[in-house]
């Protein structure tokens, strides 16, 4: 592909200068790169499947996703990504956009949840339900951060996400923490963001799903999550249980004010 | 070096650790954050929303008493758990193995390899695979490898800037063994006390960071 050709030009030209250099050339050169294909990134395919998806009969009951409430409403995307996770009364959970979509599959398309969680990323309805999630995603960008903290369930997972922010264990002792509560770290050249503040945390929170270069996949904030857990030597983190929620409702709540810029575009 | 002297100070390793064991109890119990209503149903979402997969098992997030402490980042931190951490700091130095050969060092090229590779652990590894120390995600070593790290400090000249004296060499192994030894919720892994390195591995980090002959040290 001609994008990638480029990219890798950029990257040679980077190593070809100091080394010194190289750390900050870079992250230039994957920020140029990201410039160059913005207008075409790959999540647009997922996107597209999505919006197909989202509309068309599916399930055992051969029904659309289209009276699916995302917290503005049945059948309102536009913005809707912006105020997840939230409190939801028919179900008395806080929901992030993939349990919400789960619930939504069984509900009204008679899909079961346990189906959805039990699949292999990428692949079966997993792919489906990350089809639909790079729809949504889409239907919130540019727009700003706006996730509710009124309810006490709200509240309460948000403190739980912190807790297990901070949550060590392992062979290697590690938490979210060790690696993303400090400001202007690396981990060999990749930078972290500080996600216990912006603007870190909405740098990190708004940037994902992502559609990342180096696997050529469109990664949701589950499987973000669950990947960060993979690298931290723990155990499998269940899809769309309250652990991921939590977590993802304390960054998102930290990264309130921020700017959603979803689908992301990763190395 | 002066942290040496504090492995004079292990015995009192032993008689601190029922103390040790309330204090972690009591700390995980009650007010988190200062949020107290919800730290219990915290740890119930943590305890019930993993499930074990590859070598990654459920034990693995089985809390340690040092895990349990630094998870708290603001006890963690706090003068009233001072006395606490200095008490678990020294038993767990008092721990430390020493080679049994007496001998600190290996190969600084198999050193170099060892730091330069994070694999190893996850629930995707084989149990019987290599573990890498994964040295370069956190700190710069070699100033060669220009793809480093900056959670840890820079450990380029280690050597250079010591010497190889005993204290040195003592300092040196017990913090590849167990960071914690020094400060009790240091970000490094725990590499000899956890197992994720070998005795051999160790030796061969010693080496990188000690060695004349190092490149490190150049």
């Amino acid at each position: 592909m001609k994008k990638t050709t480029l990219f890798k030009t950029a990257v040679l030209g980077a190593c070809l200068s100091s080394g010194v250099a190289f750390a900050q050339s870079a992250t230039d050169a994957i920020a140029k790169y990201r410039e160059m294909i913005a207008e075409g990134n790959p999540s647009e395919l997922y996107e597209a499947a999505g919006e197909e998806y989202w509309a068309a009969p599916g399930g055992p009951k051969k029904a659309s996703l289209q009276a699916c409430d995302l917290g503005l409403g049945p059948g309102v995307v536009k913005g809707a990504y912006a105020q997840l996770p939230r409190y939801f009364a028919d179900t008395g959970r806080v929901q992030d956009l993939e349990s919400r979509l789960m619930t939504c599959m069984e509900t009204l398309q008679g899909i079961s949840a346990k189906g959805i969680a039990d699949a292999a990323f990428g692949k079966g309805l997993k792919k489906d339900i990350e089809a639909v999630v790079a729809y949504v995603v889409t239907h919130s960008r540019d727009m700003p951060i706006k996730v509710p903290m009124s309810h006490s369930k709200e509240k309460e997972m948000y403190a739980i996400g912190r807790q297990a922010f901070y949550f060590q264990g392992g062979p290697m002792d590690f938490s979210c923490a060790s690696c993303h509560a400090a400001d202007q770290q690396r981990i060999r050249l990749q930078d972290l963001p500080n996600l216990t503040k912006n603007p870190g945390a909405a740098v990190g929170w708004g940037s994902w799903p992502a559609y990342r270069v180096s696997n050529g996949e469109f990664w949701t904030m589950q499987r973000r999550i669950n990947d960060c857990f993979r690298q931290q030597r723990l155990p499998f983190p269940l899809y769309g249980s309250d652990l991921t929620v939590a977590l993802s409702s304390y960054m998102a709540i930290n990264a309130n004010g921020g700017v959603l810029m979803t689908p992301g575009l990763k190395r | 070096m002066k942290n040496v002297s504090k492995n004079k100070r292990s015995a009192l390793g032993a008689s601190v650790s029922f103390s040790v064991l309330i204090g972690v109890t009591v700390l995980s119990g009650c007010a988190l954050f200062g949020n107290t209503d919800y730290s219990e149903r915290g740890h119930e979402v943590i305890k019930t929303s993993f499930r074990a997969e590859g070598i990654a098992g459920l034990d693995r997030i089985q809390q340690d008493s040092f895990q349990a402490l630094c998870s708290n980042p603001v006890a963690s931190q706090a003068k009233d758990t001072e006395a606490l951490r200095v008490s678990m700091q020294n038993k767990a130095l008092a721990a430390i193995a020493q080679p049994a050969d007496g001998n600190y060092f290996g190969d600084w090229k198999q050193g170099e390899r060892i730091a330069q590779s994070g694999r190893g652990a996850t629930w995707t590894d084989k149990a019987d695979a290599e573990n890498g120390g994964g040295c370069y995600n956190c700190h710069q070593i070699d100033k060669k490898e220009i793809s480093h790290g900056t959670i840890g400090p820079s450990l380029w000249n280690y050597g250079k800037l010591r010497g190889k004296s005993e204290p040195v060499v003592q300092y040196t192994w017990n913090r590849l063994n167990n960071s914690k030894a020094y400060n009790a919720c240091s970000n490094m892994p725990r590499f000899g006390h956890n197992k994720v390195l070998t005795e051999q591995q160790l030796k061969h980090l010693m080496a990188l960071l000690l060695d004349p002959a190092s490149p490190v040290n150049q």
